[in-house]
């Protein structure tokens, strides 16, 4: 029950410091500073997929009320919340990780390349798949893609950073598979 | 039956997905067009009230700012009073007065009202203003927004109780049309989504006489904006090759960075006018 409260916060923090901090920010066209989705990253391994899809939409589309033009943010928390579970199989070395730590981190996905790689992608297909529905009427190739590479560049620094100054505090939960 | 429902628990997850996918694409091209009602008046009656919250805090730090400002506006009103023309002195000329009605509120066709912008955008490609005004002040969807030195901001395209929605200059649905102070010319205003200073006025045809620094008003063909509102200034004139007509990039007379406060243009006859048109599109 814990679990569920702590996460209900971190939504709504998430969300507000999204909203009325990097929204804010205006840096240059092609830069937009996106953060929210590490909700999702941070969301517990043991969680049904279908509520982890559902949690994606909710996050995006309340992001989308802010923003007033639903849709963009719910499609693009969706499918990060589609793909995320084969990321995780795909990158855990460690045998019964899932089952050993709570949530995905550096520590629980077993070193730091798994976890970059983690973020990485999913921070890729994120803005790639927002910019690109936000823009399919231009079709602007470059633009597109110049806008992506810098946007996810920042976005991936912006989570290390959160990673470092919030570390979650992983315990071993258990040594039986 | 028994297969379809297997098929469905075994790939429940994907349709799941796809469902949701669907969905927001919907919602995406639902929305851009005609504005879901439910959206605007449900989710803005939350956002609304913490999007001002906020603004009413973040205000503060912009209060020099707005201050400079308020006394341009006002320099530039004092220019316009009565007081200060000469009148000519019609006491040893005869002349006819054909005024029928000297009853100043029956011409004036356009009244302003201030408004704070309670949320603005400007890095999106989909932008929208939102204002604290909204029905209760007798806003309509259609009216003309201006920034405080008189540039075109956006027209409004959603309103409920307390707010109104406004699109910006800056959307990719954005057409306002457009005039060449110099020469007349009119064409159709544009935004293609990437640098917020630089607008693209298209259906200018080629045998017009520009060049760089011409400024571009409204053309008051709309019922939005009244004639020679700014727009901007002229930067740079592409020859599409393809087309009769220029490509004109300008640089927009507003700042879309900092606006705090803009006032909205009622226009009389906009119902008027609207319902005619309506009427005619009907007939054909």
């Amino acid at each position: 029950m814990t679990g569920v409260f702590k996460n209900i916060i971190r939504f709504v923090i998430i969300v507000f410091f999204q909203v009325f901090v990097l929204d804010k920010i205006i840096l240059h066209q092609m830069i937009t500073p996106y953060l929210y989705f590490i909700f999702i990253l941070w969301l517990p391994f043991k969680i049904n997929r279908s509520m982890l899809m559902l949690i994606g939409f909710l996050l995006g589309y309340t992001i989308d009320g802010f923003r007033y033009q639903p849709g963009f943010h719910a499609a693009a928390c969706v499918l990060v919340a589609y793909i995320r579970p084969f990321i995780i199989n795909l990158l855990i070395s460690q045998q019964g990780a899932e089952s050993n730590y709570n949530e995905p981190s550096i520590k629980s996905m077993g070193g730091i390349t798994p976890y970059f790689f983690y973020i990485g992608i999913l921070v890729l297909i994120h803005n790639a798949w927002l910019f690109l529905l936000e823009s399919w009427q231009f079709a602007d190739v470059g633009y597109f893609f110049i806008k992506t590479m810098l946007s996810s560049l920042l976005s991936f620094m912006l989570i290390l950073v959160t990673e470092m100054l919030f570390s979650r505090n992983q315990k071993f939960k258990t040594n039986t598979i | 039956m028994r297969n379809i429902f297997l098929f469905i628990r075994q790939h429940f997850n994907l349709l799941l997905f796809l469902f949701l996918q669907i969905f927001s694409i919907y919602l995406i091209v639902s929305y851009s067009k005609y504005h879901n009602a439910v959206f605007a008046e449900s989710f803005n009656k939350v956002t609304g009230k913490i999007n001002s919250r906020y603004n009413n805090i973040n205000q503060y730090f912009h209060l020099k700012k707005m201050n400079d400002s308020l006394i341009r506006v006002n320099e530039n009103l004092y220019n316009k009073l009565k007081s200060d023309f000469s009148i000519p002195d019609s006491a040893t000329q005869l002349q006819i007065d054909s005024l029928k009605l000297d009853s100043f509120s029956t011409f004036k066709k356009y009244s302003y009202l201030s408004a704070r912008v309670v949320s603005n955008s400007v890095t999106n490609q989909i932008n929208y203003i939102v204002l604290d005004r909204g029905k209760k002040d007798n806003l309509k969807e259609g009216m003309g927004i201006i920034d405080p030195y008189g540039n075109a901001v956006g027209i409004i395209v959603g309103v409920n109780q307390d707010y109104a929605i406004v699109m910006s200059l800056l959307h990719k649905d954005s057409h306002i049309s457009g005039k060449l102070y110099k020469t007349g010319e009119t064409g159709t205003l544009l935004w293609d989504g990437k640098d917020p200073e630089t607008l693209i006025l298209s259906g200018i045809s080629k045998s017009a006489k520009i060049c760089k620094g011409d400024m571009i008003i409204t053309s008051g063909f709309s019922t939005a904006f009244p004639l020679g509102i700014k727009i901007g200034s002229v930067t740079k004139v592409y020859n599409e090759k393809a087309s009769n007509n220029f490509k004109i990039f300008c640089k927009s007379a507003t700042n879309f960075y900092n606006l705090t406060y803009v006032y909205i243009i009622q226009n009389k006859d906009q119902d008027g006018v609207t319902a005619m048109l309506e009427k005619v599109k009907g007939q054909q």
